[in-house]
């Protein structure tokens, strides 16, 4: 698998939270190359079963999120769009960027506001308030009101680009990358047996508040879960103690959302297969689908894997794609070693 | 309706301690519906069978927001902090009622500076007791916003319209429904006001197949407000989005398809700030495709909110409409 | 004793493995079956005397808040988080034991000597903060702990004289001393008495054995905020020392069940035990998961008054503690079906 290539098609696709449809159709598309059954349930995940070779295979979920932030049309003011976010959005990078605006047909647009010329210095000095910053499709009035409506989803128009070495920039690689990652383990596992029954699941609604996952973590009643998900890559003005290294290979997260058995024997895969990792220490919640799923039903064992990732929150991440791969690798590895749990 | 809207919100029936008001609902819906119970946290459950379509559960919250008392001093002066989402700017002079009938006036102590809103330590209860022996309110006793519902035109002002409204609108609906191919769950929930906490338990023993939440929404329409699509008098809304979920799109298409089908004026909703059972309906189980009709609202966690009547006639009509679409989720 | 040797125990939410086995020895002679679940609740099965077909469920958590190396820096110092909520304001100049050896370590601070006159009235920022084990540099630290490790108050158990006691982790060892005295007495209905993990991180425990349970009622035991300190303004302590155990109205995470609550104060005025109402909308525990399990499971919750709970040395009154074993024993003996049925 091309991993740029795959990745590229993923994070341009539109696909907000509530509204991941552009993103789960390729998603579906992919996985179907590699696993024996397909649905999308309530909430529009999209869960793949590769079926295990033991007669009554235990299960084991893989949670991606495929959903990202971006914005809603929340009211039309002569022509021009008002918005209000749709998960983490942060205000600072708003000015200027370039959007989409899903209407009754996409429509391209640019986040505007009153011209730097005509604002005191101190205004200048700060950001910009959302409610003084409005959508331009470029339209006239009633052409606006015919197309778009209160509700409509705004998606940000990021190009995917290659940087220097194997390093690549995009939007939604929180959490694209991590779907890009669990695609890979797909294409492994299909050149490897494995016992378990493996339930990929490309989650919506994580930025919401974790949905997806909940509901589907209730729905598959797994016996282990692996999360994959972004961690905050190391870059300037960030203390290296709250990072993880770029290029490093994936961080196996530490703390109380975590099985430490399972932990320690992904760790002990990677090492096994010299597979560059890195260990991440989280005290509380996780921020990620691990944390609702560690809790459906009666427990369930979780692990989270986070792929390194700067700017998160940004229409310009930035990670490696040497760690998409390796996280992968790791994950097809220890499924494919997957007997009885905890092991002996 | 109006009768019925009255005698809802004026019934006392905070968060945690719903008893009364869940008999004033349990009298009014027992005669039109096949199943009547409630479950351990206080929701009322009202079941009117259908024929072989799906189960649907309607749901509006029968708690308001209050104060507790958390201390009685010396002098009999009560101590309190808020149940739900409760400001302390809208209590200066105001008047709050506990369940024995007893009404307190809010006072404030001295304030370093005048003009800024006090902290909810800097309140306190007077209930006009002389010590605390003779006080007769204690720690734990709960005290609701107390207003009369007043008609005025098109438009009705009361306290607790969050969420006696949307309980109104069912009560209407269980009048007015006849030969509903689904099986209706109306539930009557519980502390929504403290986190969506019967929505959790009431669905979870229902599984419903399509869950409808029905609550106020806040409007743009007034002075100066914070900009929003939504006004008084244009139409229930459905919802989109607010705080805490997205509405399934297909329930949302449904709702906006019964609205235009019958000539029902209706508004979509993008509310910043709020949230309602919905949001917990949604993540029951394996997942719920789940909706909100909302009636717009003025003052919303006042003791003076404004709805108007067309409104949540209006909503009725829509949910009327609504099931007897064909598809509940496009 | 075995709260001096609960309280001492190290386990700080995700890593209570010390504090499961204390307990677990203990009653094990009391109980039918023990168990140990997926995220890490100790589960003590004891069946009924079979005059009631009730299933109830106690619940006391075993951890305690505590800090988590985040990083080694290359002098060999620790950077952490804390776990839980902790009082981020009592951290300087305190003695910790960090990872499954309890390696010592302190949390030092710039003498106040060096400091700007503004700087001493601030509180320390967390980033500021580091674990000096004593090391020289990174690589000999790592000889002896590791990012992940969990790092708890060095705190010793003392008995202060007029029945009152000091230690850490009163919140909730005090309630899991007083379970595991529970479960030497056989009840009517058939009792699920859970001790469980990471409470202090969300009552993750306590959601998934209840929803395994399934029981019909169910009691959190826990220690609880005591604030009966001397005060400018005639305002509530939230609970008082010597005055019994507390009974929970509501707190941030819960209503307790009506009849529960009024099974208890009857108990507790028949038998002659002192209680006391907890301020109503401070603080959480388990009860607040447990209630929402499925279709619902009318709660309650009785607290251990503690002073400074959520910092390394707390305080409590046995007297308080015995009481609470008596008025849980006696309400527990008492409980029938139509306590559990909404009015």
């Amino acid at each position: 698998m091309d991993t740029f290539e795959v990745l590229k098609k993923l994070s341009e696709a539109s696909g907000v939270s509530g509204s991941e449809s552009g993103v789960s159709q390729i998603v579906a598309e992919e996985f179907k190359k590699y696993v024996d059954e397909l649905r999308t349930d309530a909430l529009g995940n999209v869960i793949g079963l590769k079926k295990g070779t033991e007669p009554s295979p235990r299960r084991i979920m893989l949670a991606a999120h495929m959903d990202e932030i971006g914005l809603m049309v929340s009211e039309i003011e002569k022509g021009f769009i008002r918005f209000t976010t749709v998960g983490g959005i942060d205000d600072r990078i708003l000015l200027g960027q370039e959007v989409i605006v899903h209407g009754l047909k996409p429509l391209p647009g640019v986040i505007a506001s009153k011209p730097p010329h005509l604002l005191s210095p101190e205004e200048r000095k700060k950001v910009t308030p959302r409610d003084q910053l409005f959508v331009d499709v470029g339209l006239p009035e009633e052409e606006v009101k015919a197309l778009v409506r209160v509700g409509d989803f705004i998606s940000f128009a990021a190009k995917c680009v290659r940087l220097q070495g194997d390093m690549a920039s995009g939007k939604a690689f929180d959490d694209r990358a991590s779907v890009a990652a669990l695609i890979c383990c797909l294409e492994h596992l299909s050149q490897m047996k494995h016992r378990w029954d493996v339930y990929a699941v490309a989650t919506s609604q994580e930025e919401m508040g974790l949905k997806g996952a909940i509901v589907s973590a209730y729905g598959i009643a797994p016996d282990l879960a692996i999360a994959i998900d972004v961690g905050f890559g190391d870059s300037p003005g960030i203390p290296e103690a709250e990072t993880v290294k770029v290029g490093k290979g994936p961080a196996i997260a530490i703390g109380p959302n975590f099985h430490p058995i399972l932990r320690e024997a992904l760790v002990k895969t990677a090492q096994e297969l010299e597979i560059p990792y890195q260990i991440e220490a989280i005290p509380g919640p996780s921020g990620t689908d691990a944390w609702a799923i560690q809790v459906s039903r009666e427990g369930v064992p979780t692990a989270l894997l986070s792929i390194p990732l700067r700017y998160m929150h940004t229409p310009v991440e930035t990670l490696s794609l040497k760690d998409i791969e390796r996280t992968g690798l790791l994950l097809a590895h220890f499924i494919s070693r997957l007997e009885k749990f905890p092991p002996e | 309706m109006i009768e019925l809207i009255k005698t809802l919100t004026e019934t006392y029936g905070p968060a945690g301690n719903e008893s009364r008001i869940r008999q004033v609902l349990r009298d009014m819906v027992k005669d039109k519906v096949d199943e009547l119970k409630v479950d351990a946290l206080g929701n009322l459950i009202a079941l009117r069978k259908g024929k072989g379509g799906k189960k649907v559960m309607l749901a509006a919250h029968m708690d308001e927001i209050g104060i507790v008392v958390n201390y009685v001093d010396e002098k009999g002066f009560l101590r309190f902090s808020a149940l739900g989402g409760v400001w302390p700017h809208t209590l200066l002079g105001n008047r709050v009622e506990f369940e024995n009938g007893v009404v307190g006036v809010i006072g404030v102590e001295k304030l370093e500076s005048p003009d800024k809103v006090p902290t909810f330590d800097k309140l306190y209860i007077d209930v006009g007791a002389e010590s605390r022996e003779d006080c007769p309110v204690k720690v734990g006793d709960i005290g609701v916003f107390s207003r009369p519902l007043i008609a005025q035109g098109q438009r009705l002002i009361a306290k607790a319209f969050d969420d006696r409204i949307g309980c109104a609108v069912l009560v209407k609906l269980l009048e007015e429904i006849k030969d509903c191919k689904h099986d209706l769950y109306v539930v009557f929930t519980v502390q929504e006001e403290l986190g969506l906490r019967g929505a959790v338990t009431s669905a979870y023993g229902i599984a419903p197949d399509v869950g409808i939440a029905v609550d106020v929404t806040r409007t743009g329409d007034t002075p100066e407000a914070p900009k929003m699509a939504v006004a008084l008098g244009k139409g229930p809304a459905v919802k989109v989005k607010d705080a805490r979920m997205i509405s399934h799109p297909g329930v949302r298409q449904a709702l906006i398809r019964a609205a235009e089908q019958n000539g029902i004026p209706y508004q979509l909703e993008v509310l910043e700030g709020g949230t309602t059972d919905a949001a917990a309906i949604q993540l029951t189980r394996e997942g719920i495709p789940t909706g909100v009709i909302s009636i717009p609202c003025r003052y919303i966690h006042t003791p003076s909110e404004m709805v108007d009547i067309r409104d949540v006639e209006n909503a009725v009509k829509l949910l009327l409409a609504y099931l007897s679409s064909e598809e509940l989720a496009e | 004793m075995l709260l001096k040797e609960l309280s001492e125990a190290i386990g700080v939410s995700g890593n209570e493995e010390k504090v499961r086995k204390i307990i677990e020895e203990y009653i094990k002679p009391h109980v039918d079956k023990v168990s140990v679940d997926n995220i890490g609740n100790l589960i003590a099965f004891k069946q009924g005397d079979g005059s009631s077909s009730l299933k109830v469920m106690l619940a006391a958590h075993m951890d305690e808040i505590g800090l988590m190396v985040t990083y080694i820096n290359e002098k060999g110092y620790l950077h952490f988080r804390p776990v839980g909520g902790v009082d981020e304001r009592i951290l300087p100049g305190k003695r910790v034991l960090v990872g499954d050896k309890a390696i010592p370590g302190v949390i030092g601070l710039k003498p106040i000597h060096l400091l700007k006159e503004e700087e001493r009235s601030q509180v320390a920022p967390l980033e500021s903060l580091v674990i000096d084990i004593g090391a020289s540099d990174k690589s000999s630290a790592e000889k002896m702990v590791k990012v992940g490790d969990y790092a708890a108050f060095d705190v010793a158990f003392q008995e202060l004289g007029a029945r009152r006691v000091k230690g850490k982790a009163f919140d909730d060892r005090a309630g899991c001393a007083v379970l595991a005295e529970l479960v030497k007495e056989r009840y009517p209905f058939d009792l699920y008495a859970v001790f469980t993990v990471q409470e202090e991180v969300g009552l993750r425990g306590a959601k998934v054995a209840a929803y395994a349970i399934e029981p019909d009622a169910a009691f959190s035991i826990e220690g609880t905020v005591a604030d009966d300190l001397p005060k400018e303004k005639d305002v509530s302590p939230t609970t008082r020392l010597g005055h019994g155990p507390a009974i929970t109205i509501m707190d941030r995470t819960f209503v307790a069940f009506h009849p529960l609550v009024r099974l208890l104060v009857e108990t507790a005025e028949v038998e002659g035990i002192p209680y006391q109402f907890k301020q109503p909308l401070v603080g959480g525990t388990d009860s607040g998961a447990i209630h929402l399990t499925k279709k619902g499971v009318p709660s309650a919750t009785v607290a251990v008054p503690c002073r400074y709970i959520h910092s390394p040395a707390s305080i409590l009154s046995l007297d308080d503690l015995e009481n609470t074993i008596r008025l849980m024993e006696a309400a527990l003996k008492r409980l029938k079906p139509e306590h559990l049925r909404v009015e």
